[in-house]
């Protein structure tokens, strides 16, 4: 899905892309800054800010139980914002677009409502050694609860897949299959297209966490023929407190609710609840409706501009730093898969990470610096933690310049 | 360069490059505490050699950054030959500096630790040694950690 071609691409019109997001035009320590922690989160462009302030400023009410005109605007912005999500996953009807929180949220409920219901005693949850801990705890807490096992597909050291390790795994117990669509500490894109086939071939039901990949590829659910697929807003130049599951509509339909209150009913009295239809069922509460019309509008921002055109952008700054990080001496790249993400993670002989985000900063440069919650890669790559910069649809090669500017800065520093 | 400079004084980057103290096993050490800040993934152990109330030898071990380093080796410089008292005086003085919470007062070679209380993110990798010396000192069991 990320093979894109630069020859179809349309480059991206880049000042008035990075004109687009306020937060972008400021200095830092005296110097411009070169935002470059975009798989932690990313800025959001004007857009989104002004959608978030016009519903606030003119049509904020509660949802679905109003009568009056703000609460009817209200609504409808909300559940245009499901549809705005549909069409970007391509998913087959709106009903399988549950709002949540975050992709770990989503996680988290696939493993408390459907795992809860259908996982058992004996059965086994595949996941992969470059899972973010949010793919790792909430399946943790599921093998606790329900006395199923967790196996886990190793990776090799460029940060792939061990070829052959999930098709040995993947056995008649598999019951559900949860990988990255993209590692965030190392960038690689799985193979998941094949996987979920295989994995379906043995009975398997597959969770993507999508968290990584949505702002760097294009998500097409129908085609993926996944399962389910966890998505969070802020890393899609969208809010933060919003995120999307989608699943399968029959498999919702089949879901218990895994919180209780209101909106996800249909009818309560003190002797039963019935339960509201997917995707109210999973809903409780008042939604985050603001957060839910940013991210509507982060995906009409991402789709105007193209995923296949933002990719294209990204993996040429991605080569750019690839290359200029190998003839950085004593500098190693974390993650060197084929098949890769704009998301640079690396170490410099000598000097910490946590004393390179330092030091990064006082140039403006923003990085993350630490084990990006996937203690497990640190584990394999036998570090504590590395320095990951990340590539957005708004950063240049000017940007990757400060980055190499401050990565001599460092070394002078420490030499 | 001035800013960035306050914090990596020289004196830290030699105690990070090579750090005193460091992976040595006091003879008859028979205090010891970990400190670990998971978020960082910054971790020491500290041993200490105490005889008559007295710090007659230290050393540590482990990994973290140039400040979480430096900070430890300076520590056991300053350390070894001082009473309990006078250590858990001293690391009241750092406390200080590092939070400005309180007055620091003379306390020498460690004034080169000042320089962290402007990068606020940082100032947990400079405690962690110390709060894990205060709990070998007083034989607290638990992990220490400063995050």
């Amino acid at each position: 899905m990320s093979a894109v071609s630069p020859m179809a691409a349309m480059p991206l019109d880049i000042d008035r892309v990075r004109g687009d997001f306020p937060a972008l035009h400021q200095q830092v320590h005296g110097n411009p800054l070169a935002y470059l922690d975009n798989a932690a989160t990313t800025q959001k462009p004007r857009r989104v800010i002004e959608a978030i302030s016009h519903y606030y400023e003119h049509d904020n009410a509660n949802v679905h139980r109003g009568v009056h005109a703000l609460s009817i605007r209200a609504t409808a912005a909300f559940e245009s914002a499901r549809e705005r999500v549909r069409a970007h996953l391509n998913a087959s009807s709106e009903r399988e677009i549950v709002f949540v929180r975050g992709a770990t949220e989503a996680i988290n409920l696939v493993a408390q409502s459907y795992g809860r219901a259908c996982i058992g005693a004996d059965d086994e949850i595949l996941i992969t050694e470059m899972e973010h801990h949010s793919n790792i705890v909430p399946w943790q807490m599921l093998c606790e609860q329900t006395g199923a096992q967790l196996r886990v597909v190793p990776i090799n050291d460029a940060g792939e897949l061990v070829p052959g390790a999930f098709e040995d795994l993947l056995g008649e117990r598999t019951r559900l299959v949860a990988i990255s669509h993209c590692s965030n500490a190392l960038g690689t894109i799985n193979p998941v297209r094949e996987m979920i086939t295989r994995a379906h071939a043995a009975g398997a039901k597959v969770l993507l966490d999508g968290a990584q990949a949505a702002a760097h590829l294009a998500v097409d659910v129908q085609a993926l023929d996944c399962d389910f697929y966890a998505l969070s807003g802020h890393k899609l130049y969208g809010p933060t407190g919003i995120g999307v599951l989608w699943a399968r509509g029959e498999l919702l339909d089949a879901m218990p609710p895994w919180q209780g209150g209101g909106e996800m009913i249909r009818q309560v009295s003190f002797e039963k609840s019935v339960y509201a239809p997917p995707p109210a069922r999973f809903e409780a509460g008042t939604p985050n409706i603001a957060g839910a019309i940013g991210l509507a509008a982060a995906l009409d921002y991402l789709d105007a501009l193209g995923l296949a055109n933002i990719a294209a952008h990204e993996q040429g700054l991605l080569a750019y730093a690839t290359d200029r990080a190998a003839a950085t001496p004593g500098m190693r790249i974390i993650g060197t898969a084929a098949h890769k993400a704009s998301i640079l993670s690396f170490e410099l002989e000598g000097i910490h990470p946590h004393d390179l985000g330092t030091i990064f900063d006082s140039e403006g440069v923003a990085i993350r610096a630490g084990h990006h919650c996937a203690m497990p890669v640190m584990k394999h790559f036998c570090v504590p933690a590395t320095a990951r910069a990340s590539f957005g649809l708004y950063n240049t090669r000017d940007d990757v310049d400060a980055l190499f500017r401050a990565v001599d800065r460092a070394r002078d520093l420490f030499a | 360069m001035s800013d960035l400079r306050s914090l990596y004084e020289e004196v830290i980057l030699d105690h990070n490059r090579n750090p005193r103290n460091y992976l040595h096993k006091p003879e008859g050490a028979n205090h010891h505490a970990y400190g670990f800040n998971p978020l960082c993934g910054d971790e020491f152990t500290i041993h200490l050699t105490l005889k008559d109330g007295v710090i007659t030898d230290v050393g540590f071990e482990g990994a973290g950054c140039a400040i979480s380093t430096a900070s430890a080796s300076l520590m056991t410089e300053a350390i070894k030959g001082m009473s309990v008292a006078e250590a858990d005086a001293l690391f009241r003085s750092v406390h200080n500096l590092l939070t400005h919470e309180g007055e620091a007062g003379d306390i020498g070679k460690l004034q080169v630790l000042s320089g962290v209380h402007e990068y606020p993110a940082r100032v947990k990798c400079a405690t962690l040694a110390w709060h894990t010396l205060n709990a070998a000192l007083h034989n607290d069991k638990e992990t220490v950690t400063t995050e």
